[in-house]
């Protein structure tokens, strides 16, 4: 069942709001409260707005399940080589954390304002779990709205 | 008959929960020592993590460095519920869709 107009222009105009604020959450997750599960889970409100806003079929072209699983199947693969990687010393090691490489940098003990290119493995295991999250939640949502039944 | 029966065991759980909560029992086996809300009995771990989480992860948020960190496994095993949850949902619905056809 396609929605009215204003919920339709309502939902395009939230629909890039509620993606840049689940990023930000899932990018910020080693600073801030939040992480890969709470920004994907954002993500995919967003994916059920959107679904729900226009019928099924009219954005079957763009939101396809296939691609969904593909991103969620993606997401958990590099979630497990990223914790492969830390196999020098074990398993789920955080092999950059003070590396100086990428997300490498030294945190100051105590309060300081949080610098973004810190953490190691973190930042990459919260995108690995976010992009997860949003395709396994996105393809549960499209699942169900595949089956309703549609009101004409 | 089965609406008292419900009502009855609702008011014993309720009753045990206040029992409970009145005087709580003794924890660990120690007796004579009650768990206080918002005075844990052993602080150890917590002052570890908070005092070398941030040298050791490099992490501010100690809640991230200990989920993805020191207890990477319990998310490997959330993250692979969610793919069996939607595994199950597609296999699920799929047998729906060739019930329709």
């Amino acid at each position: 069942m396609k929605m009215s107009k204003i919920v339709r222009t309502q939902a395009n105009f939230l629909y890039p709001f509620i993606l840049i604020f689940g990023f930000y959450i899932i990018a910020h997750g080693h600073l801030t409260p939040g992480g890969g599960f709470q920004g994907g889970a954002v993500i995919a409100t967003g994916i059920a707005l959107i679904a729900v806003a226009y019928k099924y079929n009219d954005i079957k072209k763009w939101l396809k399940k296939t691609r969904l699983t593909a991103t969620e199947g993606i997401g958990l693969l590099a979630f497990i080589i990223t914790a492969i990687c830390g196999f020098g010393t074990s398993f789920f090691y955080n092999w950059l954390a003070n590396s100086g490489l990428l997300f490498g940098d030294r945190v100051p003990y105590g309060i300081n304002p949080g610098y973004l290119n810190t953490g190691g493995v973190l930042p990459i295991m919260n995108l690995a779990v976010g992009i997860e999250v949003l395709g396994g939640l996105g393809v549960i949502i499209v699942y169900m709205l595949s089956y309703v039944k549609e009101v004409k | 008959m089965r609406n008292a029966l419900v009502a009855i065991s609702l008011l014993i759980v309720f009753a045990s929960l206040v029992y409970i909560a009145v005087n709580p029992g003794d924890f660990g086996g120690q007796t004579g020592e009650h768990l206080v809300f918002g005075e844990p009995k052993h602080t150890d771990m917590d002052d570890y993590f908070i005092h070398h989480g941030q040298n050791q992860s490099a992490a501010n948020n100690i809640v991230t460095s200990i989920v993805f960190d020191y207890r990477g496994y319990d998310t490997l095993g959330e993250a692979s519920v969610l793919f069996a949850a939607v595994l199950g949902a597609g296999l699920v619905l799929r047998a729906l869709r060739r019930d329709k056809k």
